[in-house]
């Protein structure tokens, strides 16, 4: 099946990338690690037959977000003296997964319980497309969406505010 | 076949990922990354059960989250820049000012 070796292939670059975002001691490899999670969730997305989502989560999330961290690690000129001083990172990563872990099993035993055979339906003729997905938004979801803009509009404002402080 | 039990596994992995970086790391900026992973996590399972169910209400709720953590991005860096400035390092733990 070429859908499930395309799956694993993702899924494995997801989840590499999240290791590596939680255990990179400078921001700015950190960064990077997370944007190939989010590149490769953008193939899952795609996967999924989501056209929307994988343009969305390309364009504005691994492009305009993490364009913003990068460019604000590097205006912040982050030196190793202003890191924490964390030792054995992976160490301490490890035990926090360690710690969670009876969690995680209890999660993946209820998806198995739930869903364990479960496959995916048939879906017709332009699911999620943008087309689709507008409508379904301008239809059922039209309220949210304009609180939405509401919404950007306050972080701008309060970031302007934030940022023209004197500290 | 692939089934909505292996996207959600893929998704809760994700999530705990992001949760162990949020409470084993003292990076300001590691604890924010850790939180956009948390965020794609859940994301991955709307989109899943979307797909399962045949609907595209998870797609909306997911452009939705998007559109938050966009604005949630440049209020946090914000704050990260103005607290740098303030205390030149990046610690959580140097951040104790409101601690009683």
């Amino acid at each position: 099946m070429e859908t499930t070796a395309y799956f694993i292939i993702l899924s494995v670059i997801a989840v590499i990338g999240g290791l590596l975002t939680i255990t990179r001691s400078h921001p700015l490899s950190a960064t990077l690690s997370l944007v190939m999670t989010l590149i490769a969730l953008a193939g899952l997305y795609a996967l999924l037959s989501a056209d929307f989502l994988f343009v969305i989560q390309i364009l504005v999330y691994a492009g305009a977000i993490m364009a913003l961290m990068v460019f604000v690690i590097m205006l912040l000129n982050v030196k190793e003296i202003h890191l924490p001083p964390e030792k054995q990172i992976e160490t301490r990563v490890l035990l926090a997964l360690l710690f969670l872990s009876p969690i995680f099993f209890l999660v993946q035993r209820g998806i198995t319980m739930q869903f364990g055979n479960a496959v995916f339906p048939q879906t017709q003729a332009g699911y999620g497309s943008i087309e689709a997905v507008g409508l379904a938004l301008y239809r059922n979801h039209f309220f949210p969406f304009e609180v939405i803009s509401i919404l950007l509009l306050v972080a701008l404002v309060g970031v302007v505010a934030l940022a023209k402080r004197r500290a | 076949m692939l089934g909505p039990a292996h996207y959600l596994t893929v998704s809760a992995i994700l999530f705990f990922l992001g949760l162990a970086g949020f409470i084993s790391r003292k990076n300001i900026f590691i604890l924010f990354l850790s939180l956009e992973l948390m965020l794609n996590g859940i994301n991955l399972s709307f989109v899943a059960f979307s797909r399962f169910f045949n609907q595209l209400d998870g797609h909306i709720f997911v452009f939705f989250v998007i559109a938050v953590a966009a604005a949630e991005a440049a209020i946090s860096l914000a704050l990260i820049i103005l607290l740098f400035k303030n205390r030149q390092t990046l610690n959580v733990d140097d951040f104790d000012t409101l601690k009683g």
